[in-house]
């Protein structure tokens, strides 16, 4: 029983790690507009012009 | 104005008329006088034949296929050069400079609802070269666009949103949005961390409890007491400050809200759980209180973002109001924005557009439509010397006009005051929640004293182990769920129905009946001029129809729309003024407009006109007198008719016991002659009412019950902001859609019916939750007393509680089909 010692610290750090990238998605403000993404899924059928990149979250 | 909902479109009139021509581009009918017989598309304006254009020389017809088919919204562009977009002084204001040369704008742009508008604004890269991206927040209407400025002017990108139907505004307050999206952000960040501690708490509980009946070796019984404890330290202490925060709060401003039972629970359990850990003997309860911060968190985030949306749409107000002028220097005209406007300037107003600022008018003559800012339907004239208001319609010719009050100063600037103070100062409903808890409080002590007071005998610890088992078991975590829970579903309906709500407030508020006051135009009316009677000759119509063809004014739409159609002739030497129109058409020359107007230049008349006219007035319609070669041949009665189903409406509302009455900025007579004629409480008929005198008749009212208002127009705005529930219609002005706590997508009055009933039935659910939430925590309360509850039956009694609530606001069919008045 004593590799409980070593599973559980694994299975916190692992923990930690999912609630960080979740931490950082949200203040990227991935979570921001929950309205719209799941109405532009099905309309994106065509590949959006690949110039200029990143314009989300620029704040 | 409808963020994340479709809309059940303009259902009224199209079914009836089955050969009816509708607009290819927005699916209204289209009026008779414009149909172009040799054209293979037809369209309702102008405005959607350029719609049209645009969206088929892009290919992106695809829009047509993509959007509803109920929805139905014509294109009013409205063919703004938006000049002032390219000024410095707005750069500076609102544009953000991005690496690499680009830049980015936050726009508000109005009329979009549904998928096929996300699909066409993002789609803005294709139609305009040089714009990079464009992305649309639907639920606040809010486009971010990032564009190329050595390639592309931000007012041509703002001029094809415009000819696509969503003319864009700045969006201004951008620093209260940004606190705003942290609040969002943060609160947000508290739910994931108090639900990861939750999820490993109840880990390491299942371990415990597998050890209660199989036996656990202390080393790692005691290893689990601790971490736990760790664990759901950190859950209440850091994201579960905000409830001991509130509690703290609400203890001061001694008010006791829900947060005091809560904090109370937590407080208590985490204590005598803690006492418990480091003595090694007693019982534990980590579970539950993380699982409890977590759950109550949710709840709040869901009722969290009922209320942002109502503080958004306050915003909106002032991206509204106009922002530009076009200022005539030396013989010239240049745009500017409307805060580099001053004093005494000249400013040009064209045909179609609103007046930018109030002033006097110094050269030219034409009408102002003041609808959205009194009410009134019917255009004024103005002339040199005459006032004009900021945000009314110039509607005939163009004119200048000297600035008397720009910004603020002006009256529609003064009224988005009022809207704001109105909205502020309006008490809030006490949440029945919240009502409840203060009661709960003391219920809560009361128990605990009694059960230290049974187990006393048996040993002091042992009576507060009971009282502290007790104190978290009691803890409303249901209660706390269970009027969330129930709105937020009954507004995700409503917004299916084409109803959008600002919270639960309302719904709260429209559970028993009080005095309900309309507004006139656009709510009990159809909102729009239309011919209602045509007496005299049939061929002398379809020449007048010919003369009014040239006038934008309403009422010589309204007569071509009814008598248009019939003759192709054509009309010359037409020439109008605001009061009528004379021309010839065949030979013949045709006089048309007020009585005043064509008496003027007629030498007889028919018997009959005078009648017919006097008839007319008393009705409270306006009669438009027709003169052939100078004799008065016909009359044709013109007026906003009552829409068909007003008269059922308002008596199911009488029978669901409801005071029903009509404010309005319309002549008093006129609003008289209609309260007559639906029956409206007398006492409660109010006509003539500026703005303010619709907030003090609301304020008034509201000292004896709740009042609640329905309206449409700017005007409006104030009241529907003041009163306990405001309700703007469809087809109303953004204005009083920001203002108002409910916006319905259908016109007339049948969606309030659906409305008030659907709430009725919401606060039934509610009811039912908190009972069963009560229940629940009685029944815990009960056992902890008999000194039966341990972590395991605490474990499994607070999720089933918050199940049952969930199940029961989710099973329940509001907003389905028919109402239940």
């Amino acid at each position: 029983m004593s590799v409980i010692y070593i599973v559980m610290p694994i299975a916190f750090v692992l923990a930690a790690i999912a609630v960080i990238a979740f931490v950082w998605a949200a203040k990227q403000g991935q979570f921001d507009d929950l309205d719209t993404p799941s109405l532009r899924v099905v309309t994106d059928e065509d590949q959006r012009p690949a110039a200029g990149g990143k314009g989300i979250g620029v704040d | 104005m409808a963020r994340g909902a479709e809309f059940a479109g303009l259902g009224g009139g199209g079914a009836a008329d089955v050969a009816e021509t509708l607009c290819d581009h927005c699916g209204l009918p289209v009026p008779r006088g414009l149909i172009n017989a040799g054209a293979t598309h037809q369209f309702c304006c102008h405005g959607c034949g350029a719609a049209y254009e645009i969206i088929h020389a892009c290919d992106l017809g695809r829009y047509y296929a993509l959007r509803d088919a109920t929805e139905a919204r014509a294109s009013k562009g409205t063919g703004s050069k938006y000049a002032e977009f390219d000024d410095p002084t707005f750069h500076s204001l609102y544009v953000r400079s991005l690496p690499g040369g680009l830049e980015s704008i936050e726009l508000f742009v109005e009329g979009v609802h549904c998928a096929a508008c996300v699909w066409l604004v993002e789609r803005l890269p294709r139609v305009v070269p040089g714009v990079i991206e464009a992305r649309l927040e639907l639920r606040r209407a809010m486009v971010r666009l990032t564009w190329d400025p050595t390639r592309v002017r931000l007012s041509r990108v703002a001029r094809d949103l415009d000819r696509l139907g969503y003319p864009p505004h700045a969006a201004r307050e951008r620093n209260q949005r940004e606190a705003r999206r942290r609040e969002d952000r943060a609160s947000l960040i508290r739910i994931g961390i108090a639900g990861a501690c939750a999820g490993n708490v109840m880990l390491l509980a299942l371990a415990l409890y597998a050890g209660l009946f199989d036996g656990m070796e202390p080393e790692y019984l005691s290893l689990f007491r601790w971490t736990s404890m760790a664990i759901s330290g950190i859950s209440v202490l850091w994201p579960g400050r905000v409830f001991l925060r509130g509690a703290i709060a609400s203890l001061r401003a001694r008010a006791i809200r829900l947060d005091v039972p809560i904090s109370l629970g937590l407080v208590a359990g985490l204590a005598w759980s803690v006492v418990s850990t480091v003595r090694g003997v007693g019982e534990v309860y980590f579970d539950s209180l993380s699982v409890l911060v977590f759950a109550l968190l949710v709840g709040r985030w869901v009722q969290q973002r009922q209320q942002r949306w109502a503080s958004d749409s306050l915003e909106m107000l002032y991206s509204l109001t106009p922002s530009r002028a076009r200022v005539w220097e030396m013989g010239a005209t240049r745009e500017v924005p409307i805060e580099a406007v001053a004093l005494d300037q000249i400013v040009l107003v064209r045909s179609g557009e609103s007046f930018p600022v109030d002033g006097e008018v110094v050269r030219g003559e034409s009408a102002m439509d003041q609808s959205l800012l009194t009410g009134e339907p019917l255009p004024v004239r103005i002339t040199a010397g005459n006032a004009v208001a900021a945000g009314a319609v110039n509607v005939g010719g163009e004119v200048l006009v000297r600035v008397l009050a720009t910004g603020e100063q002006t009256r529609v600037g003064r009224l988005m005051r009022l809207v704001e103070d109105a909205t502020q100062q309006r008490a809030p409903i006490v949440k029945l929640a919240d009502r409840i808890a203060g009661r709960f409080v003391v219920a809560m002590i009361a128990l605990a004293v009694v059960t230290v007071a049974i187990w006393w005998p048996t040993g002091p610890e042992r009576a507060i182990e009971h009282a502290a088992a007790l104190l978290i078991v009691a803890c409303p975590c249901a209660l706390g769920l269970a009027t969330p829970l129930a709105v937020s579903v009954a507004i995700g309906r409503a917004a299916r129905r084409g109803m959008l709500l600002k919270g639960g407030e309302p719904i709260q508020a429209l559970d028993r009946p009080g005095i309900i006051l309309l507004d006139k135009t656009g709510t009990i009316t159809e909102g729009r001029m239309r011919l209602l009677e045509w007496h005299g000759d049939a061929s002398i119509g379809a020449l007048v129809a010919v003369i009014e063809h040239a006038s934008a004014h309403p009422v010589a739409r309204a007569i071509v729309e009814g008598l248009g159609g019939g003759v192709s002739a054509e009309a010359s030497e037409v020439a109008f003024t605001p009061s009528g129109g004379t021309g010839r058409v065949d030979g013949k020359r045709i006089a048309v407009g007020s009585a005043a107007f064509v008496r003027a230049s007629a030498r007889s008349e028919l018997p009959w006109v005078r009648q017919v006219e006097c008839d007319a007035v008393g009705a409270g319609h306006t009669p438009v007198l027709v003169a052939l070669d100078g004799t008065v041949v016909g009359v044709a009665i013109v007026g906003d008719a009552i829409r068909a189903e007003a008269s059922e409406a308002i008596g199911r509302l009488r029978a669901g016991g409801w005071r029903v009455g009509v404010l309005s900025g319309d002549h008093p007579r006129a609003v008289e002659v209609i309260g007559k004629r639906l029956g409206f409480d007398g006492a409660l008929t109010f006509g003539g009412c500026d703005p303010e005198a619709k907030l003090r008749v609301v304020r008034e009212h509201m000292r004896s019950g709740p009042v609640v208002m329905v309206g449409d127009g700017v005007n409006d705005a104030a009241a529907l902001a003041a009163a306990t529930v405001g309700i703007a219609v469809h087809g109303g002005a953004e204005a009083s859609m920001a203002a108002a706590d409910v916006y319905l997508g259908s016109p007339g009055l049948l969606p309030v019916l659906e409305l008030i009933g659907a709430s009725r039935q919401t606060m039934r659910v509610i009811r039912r939750n908190l009972g069963f939430s009560l229940f629940y925590n009685v029944l815990a309360a009960a056992l902890a007393i008999a000194g039966v509850l341990n972590p395991l039956i605490a474990a499994i009694l607070m999720p089933i509680s918050s199940l049952t609530v969930l199940a029961s606001s989710v099973r329940v069919r509001t907003f389905g089909g028919h109402s239940c008045l």
